[in-house]
């Protein structure tokens, strides 16, 4: 096990710059998960850690040691791929083994480290078996197995649940999050889904565009969110955002209104803001207080209710668990609790 | 649900008279190796001789220089298959895998020798393999079979290697392979229907290669056995009966390896079409 530090890290193709400038600590033990969209940079800087990318300028310690220039073999370090990337020659063993026989480890040693990584997996009955008779849960197993039969110093994990069905995945993500709290091994797993980085990570690490939005831990990015990008990027459904402008020392939103919402001291009369309230913190009122909005579509998940609203003619979001809602028609009030209101500046920036 | 019985008969007939089609000259062949001197014209055109005798092949077999051509053309072959998959197995994977500054121009140049037609490189490759001692020898024939089989293997094998991901060998890297090591232990193994189907395909280019075979080789001692074929032909008359015979016995060997090889090369011919 082991920390990795990333310092001023770039990456670029010819003129295409894809990373600009990352810096992260990971401490020794941590479970770190990289979420953003497709194209943000995370599998690159993963892909940069693993050394199957070069580095284009900055500097990646593993343990201490620069390994810039470490072919990933040195690396001593373990990837699952989302393909899982099984041997398809070789039996279920021999995929867990292969890292082993490559360190020329001795027979019964491999075979009791194969044991024992099977039995943490449940992959006895299937040892003798190729990949290709294995279905898609008991090959991710596999590849998870391939993974912990060494003791690397970090594990990686590329986007790993993303070939499974919903129900494996929920299952996966569990033992996953089981098997980080007996191994205690340094974790990096990439992700687009942000419920997978929400329940795994100790921290998450938010990427756009090729640079860090935020690092956190998963509350801290739900509860303050740096930017827009995070407070959109974390959450489902998605954060509201409504343009205001702050005048005369209150939030106005566009039609006029004002709203009371807690405002930092530094805050330029005149200025735009971008006013953003999670649809499960609006509360829908019935007593004729709050805002006028029309409803457009009802969606029930079972566990709750999300109902599509048009504010100002801007579609809006409420998630209730209020069965109530269900019998909604027409127009609802609604109103944003102060509390749970986050305010953003001109440049997306959290100022409140 | 119930099948209408036309089509199906339709079907069947298109297949049948396909066969019919791409076969009959291989019967025609093997009807005329059986078929007794006196038969051969006194009969007119039957599709099965009246009295069938195995002289030819025994007369090929004991009297004629045939056992060295079919030996020559074994080596040749052999040599010339092995040394193009080796090559085409390390080039395709290069050019798969790799990406470096000349890659264009080399897939450019390979492209371009597949265009020439082989006789306008008769003269200027004779001049280069004469003074090299080259001409009237396997290996010299081995290496021209070589360089013109090469390019074409290349594309073959590169387009198997891109049907293979590339996170296996990423993943036997992580594990601790060094490139060779991945190619080798991973990737090679998963590529043994394209190398099969390369083998066979370069084997049968060379094993019925005719025309370098007859302008670099002059004598029986390094004649392959398209060449000699041609000894059955005359000033005066041509040996049907023989030669036939001698073609049947060549088609053998051809055969048995694509009979020892041929469900790598469905599947591998196939494999390498699309990516899955």
């Amino acid at each position: 096990m082991a920390s990795i530090e990333i310092e001023k890290l770039e990456k670029s193709y010819g003129h295409v710059s894809v990373l600009h400038g990352i810096d992260l600590d990971i401490r020794d033990g941590e479970f770190i998960v990289l979420v953003g969209p497709s194209g943000c940079g995370k599998s690159t800087l993963l892909r940069m850690i693993a050394g199957l990318e070069g580095v284009s300028k900055g500097e990646i310690r593993i343990a201490g040691n620069r390994v810039n220039d470490l072919h990933p073999k040195d690396r001593d370090i373990a990837m699952v791929f989302q393909s899982y990337a099984l041997y398809p020659h070789m039996s279920v063993a021999a995929n867990m083994s292969y890292s082993l026989r490559l360190r020329k480890m001795a027979k019964e040693k491999i075979g009791v480290a194969v044991a024992s990584a099977a039995s943490k997996l449940g992959l006895e009955p299937l040892l003798e078996r190729r990949p290709k008779a294995l279905s898609g849960g008991q090959r991710q197993r596999v590849a998870m197995g391939r993974a912990i039969v060494r003791q690397p110093k970090a594990f990686l994990f590329d986007e790993p649940l993303s070939n499974l069905d919903a129900r494996l995945r929920e299952q996966m993500r569990a033992e996953i999050k089981k098997m980080h709290g007996d191994l205690k091994a340094t974790s990096i797993y990439v992700t687009h889904d942000q419920i997978e980085a929400m329940t795994l990570a100790d921290r998450i690490v938010a990427m756009h565009g090729g640079v860090v939005q935020q690092v956190g831990s998963p509350l801290e990015l739900y509860d303050r969110p740096a930017n827009l990008f995070v407070a959109g990027f974390i959450g489902s459904p998605g954060m509201n955002f409504l343009e205001a402008t702050y005048a005369g020392g209150s939030v106005k939103l566009k039609d006029g209104s004002g709203i009371e919402a807690r405002l930092p001291t530094s805050i330029q009369e005149g200025s735009g803001l971008t006013l953003g309230i999670r649809p499960e913190h609006v509360v829908i009122t019935s007593d004729g207080s709050g805002r006028r909005a029309a409803v457009e579509l009802i969606e029930p998940t079972g566990f709750g209710i999300i109902l599509h609203l048009s504010l100002h003619g801007i579609p809006f979001k409420v998630f209730t668990l209020d069965r109530q809602a269900l019998a909604v028609r027409g127009e609802i009030m609604v109103s944003f609790p102060p509390e749970y209101i986050h305010l953003f500046n001109d440049e997306g920036t959290r100022i409140g | 649900m119930k099948q209408s019985l036309l089509p199906i008969i339709a079907h069947r007939m298109a297949i049948l008279c396909y066969i019919v089609f791409a076969l009959f000259p291989l019967f025609w062949l093997l009807k005329v190796s059986v078929t007794p001197n006196d038969l051969l014209y006194s009969e007119g055109v039957r599709m099965w001789p009246s009295r069938t005798t195995f002289d030819h092949y025994a007369f090929v077999l004991r009297h004629s220089a045939f056992p060295t051509f079919f030996k020559n053309s074994l080596i040749v072959s052999a040599s010339t298959a092995v040394v193009v998959t080796v090559c085409a197995s390390l080039s395709g994977y290069a050019l798969s895998r790799f990406s470096f500054r000349a890659k264009y121009w080399i897939v450019a140049l390979m492209l371009l020798t597949q265009m020439f037609p082989l006789v306008m490189l008769v003269a200027p490759i004779f001049k280069i393999l004469s003074p090299l001692g080259l001409t009237n020898s396997l290996t010299g024939l081995i290496i021209v079979y070589s360089a013109f089989n090469v390019p074409f293997a290349t594309f073959l094998m590169q387009s198997f290697f891109d049907g293979i991901p590339k996170d296996l060998e990423e993943a036997a890297m992580i594990d601790g392979a060094t490139k060779f090591t991945a190619f080798r232990q991973i990737i090679l193994p998963l590529t043994l229907p394209g190398i099969a189907a390369t083998l066979g395909f370069v084997f049968t280019a060379a094993w019925s290669e005719l025309l370098f075979a007859l302008m670099l080789i002059n004598g029986n001692a390094a004649a392959t056995f398209p060449v000699g074929l041609l000894t059955f032909v005359s000033k005066f008359s041509v040996d049907f009966g023989q030669m036939m015979a001698a073609g049947v016995l060549a088609l053998i060997p051809a055969g048995l390896f694509f009979l020892l090889i041929q469900r790598y090369l469905v599947q591998g011919l196939t494999a390498g079409a699309v990516k899955g």
